[in-house]
């Protein structure tokens, strides 16, 4: 008696708990989304939930029948599986799993793949030089003529010169600096230069599925395309010191004639100082 | 207690020479060489340190539900450097998590899973009567044990213990303030160093020793998974042993090993000569501690067969099947690691190398996962305490499995990495995966330890308990990492307008935590009570099949009465015809 009730509990606890579970997860708890390759992303994500969910919820089924089943017999049958069923249906469902759940990720995750690892610049694209810090973000817009001024570590001064700008380099003069804020025109990729003064900081925007870390020695870039205007969130994903917790910047998307206002507005700030 | 047991065979005489003579308290309980006292100490080290790490966690977890408040009743414990007025500083705060997942990993589940059923275990279940180089074995448990107080010991330390992260990624870990990070180089140095002891002396033991008639296809799964794991200790441990003393001379001797050139800390360039890489370490760290992640589910998954054929009174489904999955997870484990890395800007090449062999790697676990699942066909299910935890692993390891898929493709990685989704995953495999498996062992086999049982409703209390409470800790974490809440956040991640949503899961979780915690009271209740009170038992309490149950309970120096001989696989419950529903691998063939 005690252990039909026991089988039966366990058997509806898991059951219930793989079920409840996927039914719960279905719901979208993901930031709203605002860039192109995102999109493949999120679809990435509903394909396993779709699939993987399935084999939770009949993995959990089963579970819960056996569990009840084994509850209920007081002897085991006379008979086994042979050698080869086992084999059969342990490699099977391990195939099946690998086939439908992995097999169709990667189809939906290959695109996504070709766009945001491994497509070349688009000419058109907005150049950012984004240096990290303990515990900001220093944003740079190469100006009018395209190109970044020269920096050198040793001129850092984190009041006065927090990238360490060479004063003197004509690239640099018309360089536009701004701290903890981004502004890109919608609709036109973005091209983000990543670089880090000390430690290891991670870029992330999690509206727009994009995340890069920043680890000094290298400069790696990030392209994405925005498709939706207004305010969203930088938040910094990796342990970057005490303040971690509150590295945070903006990362506004205008239409093209805000952005030009922005450039505009933040160059003439720059020149007044 | 049976400790002067006889051993009869001459082929034992190492054994039969020590079973005479009365050793003294400190020979026999403290630098004892028998596998089964160290085994014990192990456990019970390692017991210790996950209740350690555990509490960690729920102060931690106070600051995330309640940030900024003080913590209440112990808050004064921790001094002005640590919480003032009792509210956590960012700086206890990352000391925690650091030291949280260290002393978890390294210093909990390892020593418990390896040290302590390894070593209690898998002598007894290959017929042998010790491990093959028993003083070996002890200096590893005391080498372990100075591992632990160094780490223990740098809470104390100015500035405190380490606080980057368990990973301990450089530039950050080199030029943390203070002696923490040190004496954790140091402590992990010494941890790696008595898993290595540890892993040598498993693999003679098991290719060395076994009983007459116990070929490789008749070993319990158990020692199977024992062997995969000390293969995969020897071999990746040694990387981030060497990455360690590295990373120490980075800190204290002003190499650059990690260090890239023109870092500018606060203001002002460092004067680190340059040329190193941070990548680097990652990739040493990872080479480890990818393998690690099978060191801590192996084990798991050796006790949960062995539990389940016992009580279900069948043999498990497709041993061979098993042996030959996790012989290749253990290989590919050793080429997965980069899949830690996606988001490094390590190059394209990488990222589609390793995503492959995540990919192929998944296929293994999901066949063990599967054998185990079709175990329970056509069984009788005793649903004894630890049954309830080995069944519990499977539903548990699933989701901590299956939760791993979009974290290996590096598209959908992107948005996953370093959020609490993470930490929900491994944390499935690891806390109601891992260990409620060993929670499973310790109810299976304190009988062999002690010759008494431990209570059954008592048992049933922690596990019902522990099951409700530990979904309610991890099952949020999938929420809040797809929201795009980050880990690693002092205040919960309360300033960031994304993560509005998400903040009262922080409640849940935490109040999910401290239930977990009091849940765990009943077990150690349990443990210690049993050790006097429980109920005795002779040889066989489980009516099991494999060969330590040949042993008396607790077994004398030198384990075996006669020397023990196989005559079968390790499973052969339920067979027809026969008088009983097992046959023990000992028990000879009848004319």
């Amino acid at each position: 008696m005690m252990k039909k009730l026991e089988g039966s509990l366990v058997s509806l606890l898991f059951a219930g708990l793989g079920i409840g579970g996927v039914v719960y997860g279905a719901r979208t708890w993901m930031p709203e989304l605002a860039s192109r390759h995102g999109a493949g992303i999120d679809a990435m994500l509903h394909y396993l939930l779709v699939t993987v969910g399935g084999l939770f919820c009949t993995g959990y089924l089963v579970l819960g029948y056996l569990i009840w089943r084994g509850s209920r017999r007081t002897a085991i049958g006379p008979r086994f599986a042979s050698r080869k069923t086992e084999r059969f249906l342990s490699g099977a469902l391990g195939l099946a799993m690998a086939a439908i759940a992995e097999g169709g990720v990667l189809a939906i995750g290959m695109p996504v793949w070709q766009e945001y690892f491994a497509s070349a610049v688009p000419p058109d694209a907005v150049t950012i030089d984004i240096t990290a810090q303990q515990f900001a973000w220093n944003v740079r817009y190469p100006g009018p003529d395209g190109r970044f001024g020269k920096t050198d570590p040793q001129l850092v001064d984190d009041t006065t010169n927090p990238l360490g700008l060479v004063r003197d380099d004509p690239a640099g003069k018309d360089d536009i600096v701004t701290l903890n804020d981004i502004a890109v025109p919608v609709n036109r990729p973005v091209r983000i230069q990543l670089r880090s003064k000390d430690v290891i900081h991670s870029f992330f925007l999690p509206n727009f599925r994009v995340k890069q870390d920043a680890v000094p020695g290298m400069t790696p870039e990030v392209v994405f395309v925005p498709t939706r205007t207004g305010e969203f969130e930088l938040a910094c994903a990796e342990l970057c010191g005490l303040a971690h917790y509150r590295m945070r910047g903006f990362f506004h998307v205008l239409s093209a004639p805000q952005f030009d206002d922005w450039l505009r507005v933040q160059a003439a700030a720059a020149s007044a100082k | 207690m049976d400790n002067a047991t006889t051993v009869g065979a001459a082929a034992h005489g190492h054994a039969a020479e020590h079973s005479h003579e009365e050793l003294p308290f400190w020979r026999k309980y403290i630098v004892s060489f028998d596998h089964k006292v160290i085994g014990i100490q192990y456990a019970i080290t390692g017991l210790l340190f996950l209740l350690f790490g555990f509490t960690l966690m729920m102060l931690m977890r106070f600051q995330l539900a309640y940030p900024g408040h003080p913590i209440p009743l112990i808050g004064n414990w921790f001094g002005p450097d640590k919480a003032p007025g009792g509210i956590m500083l960012p700086e206890f705060y990352n000391q925690l998590g650091a030291m949280h997942g260290t002393i978890m990993v390294f210093m909990g589940v390892v020593p418990l899973a390896v040290g302590g059923f390894g070593n209690f275990v898998v002598p007894l279940q290959i017929g042998a009567p010790d491990m093959a180089f028993p003083k070996l074995n002890m200096m590893s448990y005391w080498v372990y044990v100075l591992g632990g107080v160094t780490m223990v010991a740098s809470f104390f330390v100015p500035n405190g213990a380490a606080q980057s992260g368990w990973t301990s990624y450089p530039p950050l870990s080199v030029i943390a303030q203070g002696g923490g990070q040190t004496m954790w180089l140091i402590g992990m140095v010494f941890l790696i160093t008595s898993s290595l002891l540890g892993s040598v002396n498993f693999i003679v033991t098991i290719v060395q020793l076994r009983a007459k008639g116990l070929s490789f296809m008749r070993m319990p799964f158990f020692v199977w998974a024992q062997l995969v794991t000390a293969f995969l200790l020897l071999l990746a441990f040694p990387p981030l042993e060497a990455a360690g003393v590295l990373q120490l001379m980075d800190r204290l001797a002003g190499t650059s090993f990690f260090m890239p050139s023109g870092l500018v800390v606060s203001g002002k360039a460092l004067t680190a000569a340059g040329g190193g890489n941070p990548i680097l370490w990652q990739h040493l760290f990872w080479f480890l501690a990818h393998p690690e992640v099978y060191v801590l589910i192996l084990p798991g998954m050796g006790i949960v067969s062995e539990i389940i054929a016992n009580n279900t009174r069948k043999p498990l489904w497709g041993y061979r099947a098993l042996v030959y999955s996790i012989v290749f997870l253990g290989f590919m484990s050793f080429i997965v690691w980069a899949h830690h890395m996606f988001m490094t800007g390590m190059g394209t090449t990488m990222s589609a190398f390793f995503q492959t062999t995540t990919m192929i790697i998944s296929i293994p676990s999901v066949v063990v996962l599967t054998a185990l699942l079709l175990s329970l066909w056509g069984a009788s299910i005793r649903f004894t305490t630890p049954m309830l935890f080995a069944l519990a692993f499977l539903p548990m390891f699933g989701i901590g499995g299956l939760t791993g898929l979009p974290l290996g493709l590096a598209p959908s990685d992107i948005h996953l990495h370093d959020t609490y989704y993470v930490i929900g995953h491994f944390h499935y495999v690891v806390a109601p995966g891992t260990i409620f498996a060993l929670f499973a062992g310790v109810y299976y086999w304190f009988p062999k330890a002690t010759g008494r049982k431990m209570n059954d409703l008592l048992g049933k209390i922690h596990f019902w308990g522990s099951f409700v409470c530990i979904n309610f800790v991890f099952m949020p974490m999938f929420i809040q990492g797809l929201g795009g809440m980050n880990r690693r956040m002092y205040d919960g991640g309360t300033l960031y307008l994304h993560n509005a949503g998400l903040l009262k899961w922080n409640l849940v979780i935490g109040f999910a935590v401290w239930g977990l915690g009091l849940f765990q009271i009943p077990f150690i209740i349990n443990f210690f009570s049993s050790m006097r009170w429980g109920a005795l038992v002779d040889r066989n309490p489980w009516e099991a099949t494999t060969l330590e149950w040949s042993a008396p309970s607790p077994p004398g120096h030198g384990n075996f009465l006669t020397e023990p001989v196989v005559y079968r696989g390790p499973y052969e419950y339920s067979v027809p015809g026969a008088a009983r529903d097992f046959t023990p691998q000992f028990e000879p063939e009848r004319a």
